[in-house]
């Protein structure tokens, strides 16, 4: 044990219990501009404790940890993986921009509720730190209910009539997905008296009974559900377009995404023994159809926010890609995908935020003219949108690039075609909205825009900016990072 | 001393400096925001003379034999390659020449106008991503920046925000975005089967791999190429495009964009399937009957539009695919001509849209009903687009009569003499509706305005570029002999890919 | 053993709940049908302990224990947040059922 080693386990406790601690300050010392502080200090210091972590997990393998030091099946076993490590960085970078952008926000509108959010949104933090580095199914139960409890309320905080009534569908499909979930905890359980994902892993993996193959189905509806994965989408376009421009940015980067990643995690490994190449299929071609779906309403929003949501609907649709392509590039790719469209869906949510601060609304008429007044933001929207569309140079197309090399070189040419159509169907998109804003003349009917000569806050310019820089700089990173994220990539021969 | 310089990683790297001068040049004028006028007309200016140095250092150095690399490991097995051979420095010095000129023009041209920050930044940005095109070494790299290229140019063809401007951006973004994805499958499925291979000449494709699946690569490499060359039936977006500002039609739409794609169609058949490859499937005559059909039909529609810039973006279609038909007749004769009109018809183009400029930003002339009389009153304006146009028509001594000369000697060399049927049909085609612009302009119909006796030129910094690309037309076509000349590079060229003096 | 017996309940306890939640709108019935759901999967557990061969196993008691309370919390917050929403709203069914 080097001493590197001995890192792991006070960061991994770091990582989970700080953001814990900083939610019940906020809850007993209600001081924005400590919380604030407090919340973009966090932030840091997790940016810097990844980096032993990432070296560890790069020379160790996969690390499994006892919680406390009990053994299993009794412990509590932390599991980190390329994968997990991954979305840990993810949640750190997007959470230290969020909040940097938050503080500023908060101000900005005298937001009434400054203080809810800053308590959920620690709690949010740990609960998805927590979740990435479950390793057995129990807790990973847990650690989802703690985001949905955290994630329903951020959507609530934007008072009236709408973000209420998205929050009450919102928190009736997690409710569901929840129990639908436990479900399938309890009935593979009953079959196999497992819940570690290493041990479920290691089985042999010959024959799986029936009531794993139930299990597997209630599982997946359920975060199918809480991921908003089509078809189960209903709740998200409402859901993240009536929240903040930060807690949204949260919800579509994180915690749509969290659930999605469980839906990857549990597939590969643990349930591998539970589908068959041809369910496989099946769930490529819903993940498919999530993609053309979230992609073509995008294309027919009248309103900024919805654009973007739907957009969520349609790049967690290729996470789902994996499960029939399932090899070490295609694991690749899609981690990297998760990664780029976290960083530069947040980059879209705050960037639109600063637009709905300058204009007042977010039709997409409105926008008209805020190429002018508010160009640096927009030219930062507009680049986190390719990389969303995952053109070159970003980090996008180094993803895309995995993902179709992965189909193709299994000869399964139609992910490939797909993963093309969607990236089409992005650029789109993403230049439909652009287009609105470099529209001139302004359109009559609208209010003429408030000059922002000085410019926007720099609390509010800067996270967008740097957001969407970061999802551009991993188009070089591929080769960097490839090692990273293949650690604990599944053994599937095509 | 000079021994050592040569080795020096610094100055290997020279494509990657190249690119760079205009990248950075490009970000920095984003940045720097829409107020600082005179700070982002000296850095543009600044980072356009810097490029051309950099640019006469490498000609010379590969003129000498000298090998610019520069590797950046982008993804497991696959690099970022720039390498600066004889054919990347044909693309390379006609950008950064055409650079510095239509950067002059288009300081003088957007004199007051909104979003010039936006302009100016992105202007750099897309001849960065030309330039990369050039001096690409892989297709991997040469990807990367044929689609930054799209995305670059898209703010440019909306910059005036006009719904007719959103309208052509849409369209531009469909085709090109649209090819881009086909062509990205032709790339993987290359990288499937052969790995990261850098552009070798005489190609460095298996032979051995099946015929139908070599062909079927071969044609999603055509299209994605062909929509940036704008070759029918891809050519759909590049007359739309036209409501881009003049600089914008004039460099982009005659030079980087449509280039970028010829020059592509070049690569990938000289160094991705090799000529021997690409005649032994066939596909030299599909490229050579799709240019020939691109070449007539754009002439056609040329002859049918009223509006100046429209007619010059379908004369463009129509020579664009001079390149793509000597490739095509795959002789040594024909493949120097097609190179060699990569270079002329930009100096030519360019020439004609700045002249377009001209006349719609001095006297708000737009149709070719307009012109009437106006060789008198912008005698040096309609000089340059006479002498332009002439060149276009292919009349001795001026540039386009070079590139026709051995594109017929080419088709002659092979046997394939309805090559001369097409250029031919083109040239009268050219004439056809080139003559009656000019005819109107020197010889006005008695029944038109009286525009008075007086001299009403462009402002300088508009008639100075103009002059200056014609000056380098004409000069082309006359000192096609000497060193150096455009003519003398495509001969070059022309022996390393043939392997003897043509 | 009677372990069939309560199997069979905890199914029919979940259908009735997924039935609820499917069909009745109105916000408070529908937690309530949720809640019904939850018990089943809790009951399912509790016969899951009981069915081990030696013995009760806790594991599956623990995660009961654990389940109720996240249950409880949620059950709270949805409370709170239907309250909130009829005070703004004055409706308690925002899809416009009949059955409140």
């Amino acid at each position: 044990m080097t001493e590197l080693d001995s890192l792991v386990a006070p960061t991994l406790t770091f990582l989970i219990f700080a953001p814990l601690l900083a939610g019940v300050v906020a809850l007993l010392w209600p001081r924005g501009l400590v919380l604030d502080l407090l919340s973009i200090s966090l932030g840091a210091i997790s940016l810097v404790l990844l980096v032993p972590l990432s070296g560890t997990v790069m020379g160790q393998g996969p690390l499994l940890l006892e919680l406390g030091g009990h053994e299993l099946p009794l412990g509590i076993p932390l599991y980190v993986d390329g994968l997990a490590l991954a979305m840990l960085w993810l949640t750190a970078l997007t959470g230290l921009g969020t909040a940097v952008y938050a503080s500023g926000w908060l101000r900005s509108v005298s937001h009434p509720s400054g203080q809810q959010y800053r308590v959920l949104w620690f709690l949010l933090w740990s609960g998805l730190n927590a979740l990435f580095v479950s390793g057995d199914l129990f807790n990973i139960y847990v650690t989802l209910e703690i985001t949905t409890l955290a994630a329903v309320p951020l959507v609530a905080l934007a008072r009236g009539r709408e973000a209420l009534s998205a929050a009450m569908q919102y928190l009736y499909f997690a409710l569901v997905g929840s129990i639908l979930f436990l479900l399938g905890v309890a009935l593979v359980y009953a079959e196999t008296g497992l819940l570690a994902l290493p041990e479920l892993s290691a089985r042999e993996s010959e024959a799986a009974g029936p009531g794993e193959t139930i299990a597997l189905l209630a599982i997946t509806v359920g975060l199918a559900m809480k991921a908003a994965l089509f078809p189960a989408h209903g709740w998200l376009p409402r859901a993240h377009a009536a929240a903040s421009p930060p807690a949204s940015a949260l919800l579509s980067a994180l915690v749509a995404k969290a659930a999605a990643y469980l839906v990857i995690r549990l597939w590969l490994g643990p349930f591998e023994a539970a589908w068959t190449p041809a369910v496989a299929q099946l769930m490529g071609v819903v993940g498919v159809l999530g993609i053309l779906y979230g992609s073509l309403q995008a294309l027919r929003q009248h309103r900024l926010k919805p654009v973007i949501a739907y957009s969520t609907v349609a790049q967690l649709g290729y996470l789902l890609l994996l499960i029939p392509l399932a090899s070490v590039v295609a694991w690749q790719g899609v981690i990297y995908h998760a990664l780029v469209h976290g960083l530069a869906k947040a980059a879209f949510f705050l960037a639109a935020g600063n637009l709905i601060l300058g204009i007042g609304h977010d039709r997409l008429v409105g926008l008209a003219g805020c190429d002018r007044v508010l160009s640096k933001n927009l030219l930062a929207m507009a680049v986190a949108g390719v990389a969303i569309a995952g053109l070159p140079p970003t980090g996008g197309f180094i993803a895309k690039w995995w993902m179709i090399t992965a189909a193709l070189e299994q000869g399964q040419w139609w992910w490939a075609v797909a993963i093309g159509m969607g990236g089409l169907l992005a650029a789109l998109y993403v230049f439909r909205v652009v287009s609105f804003a470099v529209h001139s003349p302004r359109p009559w009917h609208e209010e003429p825009l408030r000059e922002t000569r000085h410019g926007l806050n720099r609390l509010l310019l800067w996270p967008p900016v740097l957001l969407a820089a970061a999802a551009v700089a991993l188009g070089m990173t591929g080769e960097l990072l490839a090692p990273f994220l293949a650690v604990g990539a599944p053994e599937v021969s095509p | 001393m000079m021994e050592a310089l040569q080795d020096h990683p610094v100055w290997m790297a020279m494509p990657a400096w190249m690119v760079l001068s205009s990248l950075v040049a490009g970000l920095l004028i984003l940045v720097l925001g829409e107020p600082y006028q005179r700070t982002r007309v000296v850095i543009n200016l600044g980072a356009a003379v810097l490029k051309l140095v950099l640019v006469g250092f490498m000609l010379w150095g590969v003129g000498q034999g000298h090998d610019f690399e520069f590797r950046l490991p982008l993804l497991p097995g696959i690099d970022l390659y720039l390498h600066a051979d004889s054919l990347s420095m044909l693309l390379a010095t006609l950008s950064a020449i055409l650079w510095l000129i239509t950067t002059v023009y288009a300081i003088g041209y957007l004199e007051q106008s909104p979003n010039r920050c936006r302009f100016f930044g992105f202007f750099s940005l897309c001849v960065a991503a030309t330039m990369g095109v050039s001096v690409a070494g892989n297709l991997f790299t040469f990807f990367l920046f044929y689609e930054l290229l799209t995305l670059t140019t898209w703010p440019l063809v909306v910059h005036r925000g006009v719904s007719v401007a959103l309208r052509a951006g849409k369209r531009y973004l469909a085709y090109t975005l649209g090819g881009g994805g086909i062509f990205l499958f032709g790339i993987i499925a290359l990288y499937a089967l052969m790995g990261d291979q850098v552009f070798t000449p005489g190609g460095f494709v298996d032979p051995d791999l099946p015929p139908a699946l070599l062909i079927g690569i071969f044609l999603l490499l055509l299209v994605g190429v062909g929509v940036k060359a704008a070759m029918v039936p891809l050519h759909g977006w590049l007359p739309q495009a036209m409501v881009a500002p003049a600089p914008v039609s004039a460099l982009l739409h005659a030079v980087a964009v449509v280039k970028a794609g010829a020059f592509g169609i070049v690569r990938l058949v000289y160094d991705v399937y090799g000529l021997d490859l690409v005649a032994t499937l066939g596909m030299n005559h599909v490229l050579a009957i799709a240019a020939a059909i691109t070449i007539v039909w754009g002439s056609l529609r040329a002859l049918q539009a009223s509006d100046i810039k429209q007619r010059l973006a379908f004369s463009t279609v129509s020579q664009v695919s001079y390149i793509a038909l000597g490739v095509g007749i795959g002789s040594p004769m024909a493949t120097i001509g097609g190179l060699v009109h990569l270079v002329h018809q930009g100096l030519m183009k360019i020439t004609l849209f700045f002249c377009a400029g001209n006349l719609a930003e001095t006297h708000g002339i737009k149709r070719v009903d307009q012109v009437d009389g106006m060789g008198r009153t912008m005698p040096w304006t309609m000089a340059a687009f006479t002498l332009a146009a002439l060149g276009m028509i292919g009349v001795p001594p001026i540039a386009g009569f070079v590139s026709k000369w051995y594109l017929g000697l080419g088709g002659v060399e092979n046997g394939q003499y309805w090559v001369l049927g097409v250029l031919v049909a083109s040239t009268l085609l050219n004439a056809a509706y080139f003559l009656p612009v000019l005819r109107r302009a020197w010889f006005p119909r008695a029944d038109a305005p009286d525009r008075g006796p007086g001299i009403h030129e462009a402002p300088l910094s508009l008639l100075i570029p103009t002059v200056a690309t014609a000056t380098f037309a004409l000069g082309a076509g006359i000192l096609a002999g000497m060193p150096f000349s455009p003519l003398q590079w495509a001969q070059f060229i022309g022996e390393q890919i043939y392997g003897v003096a043509p | 053993m009677t372990g069939w017996l309560f199997s069979v309940t905890a199914g029919l306890l979940f259908a009735i709940g997924l039935y609820g939640v499917l069909i009745r709108t109105e916000l408070v019935r529908r937690l309530l049908a949720a809640n019904v759901m939850a018990t089943a999967v809790f009951l399912f557990l509790i016969v899951v302990a009981a069915e081990t061969p030696d013995g009760p196993d806790p594991v599956p008691q623990a995660m009961v224990l654990t389940g109720i309370v996240i249950a409880v919390s949620l059950t709270a917050f949805a409370l709170a947040l239907i309250r909130h929403f009829r005070a703004v709203t004055g409706e308690s069914d925002p899809e416009g059922g009949d059955d409140d």
